[in-house]
C-alpha cells in the first residue's frame, strides 16, 4: 500500500493510546508493515496525549508538521491544537464533543466555540469528517468506547488499506470480554457516521 | 501466561520497543534482573516483575540506579546473565559503580539499559548518555528499530560475556516507546544459582590492583574495538559520494530521506550501531570513498567531533558537519521532516512536499497542561500546607506526579534539580536565608536518595520541614513498589519498611503522621510543625487512588455534588483545589460525578458546607 501517516490526539484518560495500538495489531495482521509511536509518563495524566502510526514503507515512528495523511482528534481543542501536523491534503476525522481543560474552569483562557473551531479546520485541509463521538459511545452501551468509535470513523473513511473485518477481529481478541459487545457497537456507529 | 515468554520461534508479535528488549533479554538466557524506574525505560522492568512471578527469573524493584547496578554486579560476578535498566539521569546515580566495574568487569554477561529521553518528554535535562560509553570505556551498541532493541540485547549479552565487561544498549524514547513487529526467537533457561569465584586480588580495587586492573580495561577495549570494526550494524549501503552517518532513531529518518528526495544513488550511508568503541578503521575508507560527509545523531555532536579527529588523523580534508545544516542542533528530537530537510540543503537536492496548514489565524488556545488527578491526596497535603504556611514559604520539590504542584493554582514548587534535592537543597535554603522552608518528596523519592539528605539536616541542624507524600506506590511511573509499600497488594512477598522509623531512625524528633484527607488535622498538624525549631517531618498517607483502584483496595465512597441552595458561589473549592472532576457551568461550578472519587476534600474546603455526597 502506499505510505499513510496517521496522528491521533486525544486527552488522557480517552484511550487513544488503545486505538493506535490496535490500528497497528490489525496493520500487521493484514501483511502491511507498521510503526506505531506512544508517549507516556508525565504527559498522560491528564494532559493532552499524542500517538501515530506509520504504515507502508516507511521506518521513521513520528510524524513532521504539515505531513499526516489522516488527523483523528478525540477531543475538538486538540484536534485544532494538533493542526500543524496537517496539510491541504489531510483527512481529519474529529469528535465534535469538549473535554475542557481545568485552565478553563480556572479562569485561564476561554474554550473557543465549537463551531469555530469546526470553520477552522474545514478551511484548511483537504476534508473532515466528524461526529459525536461521546453520544455514539453512550449509544453503544459504554461512554469508554470513544477510541472503538473515533477507530471505526477511521476505517469507515476508507482511506487505508484495511478491511472492517479485520479491525474488528484485533478488537475481539484484545478486548475484555464484558466490553466486547459495547465495542464492536461502537466501531459499527463510528463506521456508519463516517460512511 | 505473560505474553512474552510465548514460545514460537518465528512468530511476529507487535511489541513496544521496551518490550522487545525485555524478550530479547529472556531470548539470552536472562536469570537477574534489577532496575529503578524512570520513563521512557520503565516498561522494561514491568515485564521482569510481571515475569519473575510465573518463572524462576529474579527480579527486584531496587532502591535507586546506583543500588540495582551494584545488586546486579555481584549477581554477574556469579555468572548469571544480568540486566540492570534505567533511564538516562539514573545512569548518573549509578556512574559511581559504573566507572570501576569497568576496571572490575563481569563473569555472566550483563547488559545495563539506558534511556536517553530527547525533548525531555518526562525528564528533567536530555543529556547524552553516549558519553558515559566514553567515561568508562564500556562498549556501547545503539539499535535503531524494535526488532533491533531484540537483536542487539541478545548480543550485548553474548558480547559482554565474551569481553567480561558490562556493555550499555543506549535507546531513546522513540525506541522505548514505538511498537513495530518482532519476529521472536528461541527461548533459553533461566539459571537460578551461578557460584563466585575468590579473586580479592582481581575484585578489591585497592589502588595496587586497580592499577593492573586499568591496564587489563584498556587491552579489552582493544579487544572490543575490533569487534566493532567488524559489527553487523556497523553498516554501509550504497556508493555514491554523498556520505551520511547516523545513529539510533535518526537511522530511520535518513534512510526515509535518501527514499523520499530519490538520492539512493548518489549516497553512501553508514548506520553506527556499536557506537562505543566507534570503528576507526571502517570510517577512514567511508571517508576516503565520499567528497562530503552529514552526521545525523540528536543531541550532542558526538560523532561529528569524533569524524573529524579520525579525518585529520587520516590526512582527509574532506567537509564534515551535522550541527547547524538546516534544523539540527543539539535542542530535543529530531524528525523525518526536519532530517529530509537537512540532507536536501547540505547537498543540493530537491524536495517538493506539502506544506504545513498556515495557523496564523488561529485564536489563543487554552492550555492543557497535564494535573493531579481526581481525588488525589497530594492536592489535598498542598493545600493543608498552603493553609498552615501561605504563600511565602520556599518549597523545594522532588521528581514524581507531586512536581505538578509546580503550576497553578496550587504553585507549591519551587525548586528542583534532580531526585532527593528537595531534602538537601532545603539545608542549604535554610541556612542561607531567613526564609520558611517546607519540601516535598514522595515515598519511592525518599528511599531513592532523600535519606542521606535527611541524615545531613539533622546533624548539622537545619531548621525546616520536610513533607513526604506517601501515596504506597511509585506512581508516576505506573505504580512499581518500593521498600515502603505492602507489596502483598500486589502479589509479591517483600519486607517492608516503615518510612516513619526510618525518619526517627535518622534523628528526626518532631514528626508527624497525617491522613491528608482530613483537611482541619493536617493542618494542625502543619501548623505544629511550622513552630518547631529544628527538623520537623509530616508523613502525609494516602493510597494513590489510581493504585487502589487497580489493587481492589478503593474505599466505596460516594461521589459528590454541590447543593445550589447553599453555595454562593465563592468557588474556594475549585479556585484552591482545581480538582479535574470540577468544571464550571453558566458560571456555576459543577463536579463529575463519574469523575469524583469522593475524597471530600472540597466539601472541607467549601465555607458554606455545600458540597455533598449524591443522593441515591
Amino acid at each position: 500500500m502506499d505510505t499513510k501517516r496517521c496522528v491521533f490526539v486525544g486527552v488522557g484518560g480517552q484511550g487513544n493510546l488503545l486505538a493506535s495500538r490496535l490500528l497497528g495489531e490489525a496493520a500487521l495482521a493484514a501483511g502491511i508493515p507498521a510503526v506505531v509511536s506512544e508517549i507516556h509518563g508525565m504527559a498522560q495524566r491528564g494532559g493532552v496525549v499524542e500517538s501515530a502510526v506509520l504504515m507502508g514503507q516507511v521506518t521513521s515512528p513520528i510524524v513532521s508538521n504539515g505531513e499526516a495523511d489522516v488527523l483523528v482528534g478525540f477531543e475538538p481543542l486538540e484536534t485544532l491544537r494538533t493542526l500543524g501536523k496537517c496539510s491541504k491534503e489531510t483527512l481529519v476525522i474529529t469528535n465534535l464533543q469538549p473535554l475542557p481543560p481545568f485552565t478553563v474552569s480556572i479562569g485561564q483562557g476561554t474554550y473557543p466555540a465549537v463551531d469555530g473551531i469546526m470553520d477552522l479546520v474545514s478551511a484548511k485541509v483537504n476534508r473532515v469528517i466528524s461526529l459525536r463521538g461521546n453520544d455514539l459511545a453512550e449509544e453503544a452501551g459504554n461512554p469508554l468506547s470513544l477510541n472503538m468509535v473515533m477507530l471505526g470513523a477511521l476505517i469507515g473513511a476508507g482511506v487505508l488499506d484495511l478491511a472492517p473485518d479485520g479491525m474488528k477481529e484485533v478488537i475481539s481478541t484484545s478486548t475484555k470480554k464484558a466490553f466486547l459487545d459495547s465495542n464492536l457497537k461502537a466501531f459499527d456507529l463510528g463506521m456508519e457516521s463516517a460512511a | 501466561m505473560h505474553k512474552l515468554l510465548t514460545d514460537s520461534p518465528g512468530k511476529e508479535m507487535l511489541l513496544l520497543g521496551n518490550e522487545a528488549v525485555a524478550r530479547g533479554a529472556l531470548e539470552a538466557g536472562l536469570s537477574f534482573a534489577t532496575c529503578y524506574p524512570g520513563t521512557p525505560s520503565s516498561e522494561i522492568p514491568l515485564q521482569f516483575f510481571q515475569i519473575s512471578q510465573e518463572t524462576d527469573l529474579y527480579f527486584e524493584y531496587s532502591t535507586n540506579e546506583k543500588v540495582a547496578l551494584e545488586v546486579g554486579a555481584g549477581a554477574a560476578a556469579c555468572g548469571l546473565r544480568t540486566m540492570v535498566t534505567m533511564k538516562h539521569v539514573g545512569m548518573n546515580v549509578a556512574a559511581d559503580p559504573l566507572m570501576t566495574l569497568a576496571y572490575v568487569g563481569v563473569k555472566g554477561g550483563m547488559v545495563i539499559v539506558n534511556a536517553d529521553d530527547p525533548f525531555m518528554f518526562s525528564s528533567q535535562n536530555e543529556q547524552d548518555n553516549r558519553f558515559y560509553a566514553r567515561l568508562s570505556g564500556l562498549p556501547m551498541l545503539e539499535p535503531t528499530s524494535t526488532q533491533e532493541m531484540k537483536d542487539m540485547t541478545i548480543a550485548a549479552f553474548e558480547l559482554s560475556e565474551e569481553l567480561e565487561l558490562p556493555v550499555i544498549l543506549r535507546t531513546t524514547t522513540r525506541l522505548n516507546h514505538v511498537r513495530g513487529a518482532v519476529k521472536l526467537g528461541d527461548l533459553k533457561p533461566i539459571r537460578t544459582k551461578g557460584e563466585f569465584q575468590k579473586n580479592p586480588f582481581h575484585f578489591v580495587t585497592v589502588p595496587a590492583v586497580s592499577r593492573n586492573l586499568h591496564k587489563l580495561h584498556l587491552e579489552k577495549y582493544d579487544k572490543a574495538l575490533a569487534k566493532s570494526e567488524s559489527w553487523a550494524e556497523n553498516r554501509i549501503t550504497g556508493g555514491g559520494r554523498w556520505g551520511v552517518v547516523a545513529n539510533g532513531v535518526s537511522v530511520n529518518y535518513t534512510g526515509d530521506a535518501i527514499r523520499d528526495l530519490g538520492i539512493e544513488d548518489k549516497v553512501r550511508f553508514m548506520q553506527v550501531g556499536m557506537s562505543w568503541p566507534l570503528p576507526r578503521d571502517l570510517i577512514t575508507g567511508f571517508l576516503k570513498e565520499v567528497d562530503k560527509v552529514l552526521v545525523v545523531e540528536e543531541l550532542e555532536p558526538v560523532m561529528e567531533t569524533d569524524l573529524k579527529a579520525i579525518a585529520q588523523e587520516n590526512g582527509i580534508t574532506i567537509p564534515i558537519q551535522g550541527k547547524g545544516v538546516g534544523g539540527l542542533s543539539r535542542l530535543y528530537e529530531y524528525d523525518p521532516g526536519m532530517v529530509r530537510k537537512a540532507v536536501a540543503d547540505y547537498f543540493g537536492a530537491e524536495y517538493k512536499g506539502p506544506a504545513p496548514v498556515d495557523l496564523s489565524d488561529l485564536p489563543q488556545l487554552p492550555a492543557r497542561p497535564p494535573n493531579l488527578c481526581a481525588g488525589c491526596p497530594h492536592r489535598a497535603t498542598y493545600y493543608a500546607v498552603k493553609k498552615a504556611y501561605g504563600s511565602d514559604a520556599i518549597h523545594p520539590t522532588d521528581i514524581g506526579c507531586y512536581t505538578l504542584g509546580l503550576l497553578p493554582p496550587i504553585s507549591m514548587a519551587d525548586y528542583l534539580i534532580c531526585m532527593g534535592s528537595s531534602v538537601s537543597s532545603s539545608c542549604g535554603f535554610s541556612r542561607a536565608s531567613d526564609q520558611k522552608v517546607v519540601s516535598f518528596i514522595g515515598d519511592s523519592t525518599f528511599f531513592h536518595s532523600g535519606i542521606t539528605g535527611l541524615v545531613d539536616a539533622v546533624h548539622n541542624d537545619h531548621k525546616f520541614t520536610l513533607v513526604v507524600l506517601d501515596n504506597g506506590t511509585t506512581a508516576m511511573t505506573g505504580h512499581q513498589p518500593h521498600p515502603g509499600v505492602d507489596a502483598g497488594a500486589m502479589g509479591v512477598q517483600r519486607t517492608r519498611v516503615s518510612i516513619e522509623e526510618v525518619v526517627r531512625g535518622c534523628g528526626v524528633k518532631d514528626v508527624h503522621v497525617v491522613k491528608p484527607f482530613k483537611v482541619n488535622k493536617t493542618v494542625e498538624a502543619i501548623q505544629a510543625s511550622k513552630d518547631y525549631d529544628g527538623v520537623s517531618v509530616v508523613i502525609s498517607e494516602e493510597l494513590c487512588p489510581l493504585f487502589a483502584k487497580a489493587t481492589g483496595q478503593m474505599r466505596k465512597t460516594k461521589p459528590f455534588r454541590v447543593n445550589y441552595d447553599k453555595c454562593k458561589n465563592h468557588r474556594d473549592c475549585i479556585n484552591y483545589l482545581a480538582c479535574p472532576a470540577m468544571y464550571l457551568q453558566e458560571e456555576k461550578v459543577v463536579i463529575d460525578k463519574n469523575l469524583c472519587n469522593g475524597c471530600a476534600v472540597c466539601a472541607q474546603v467549601c465555607p458554606e458546607n455545600a458540597i455533598l455526597p449524591v443522593k441515591d
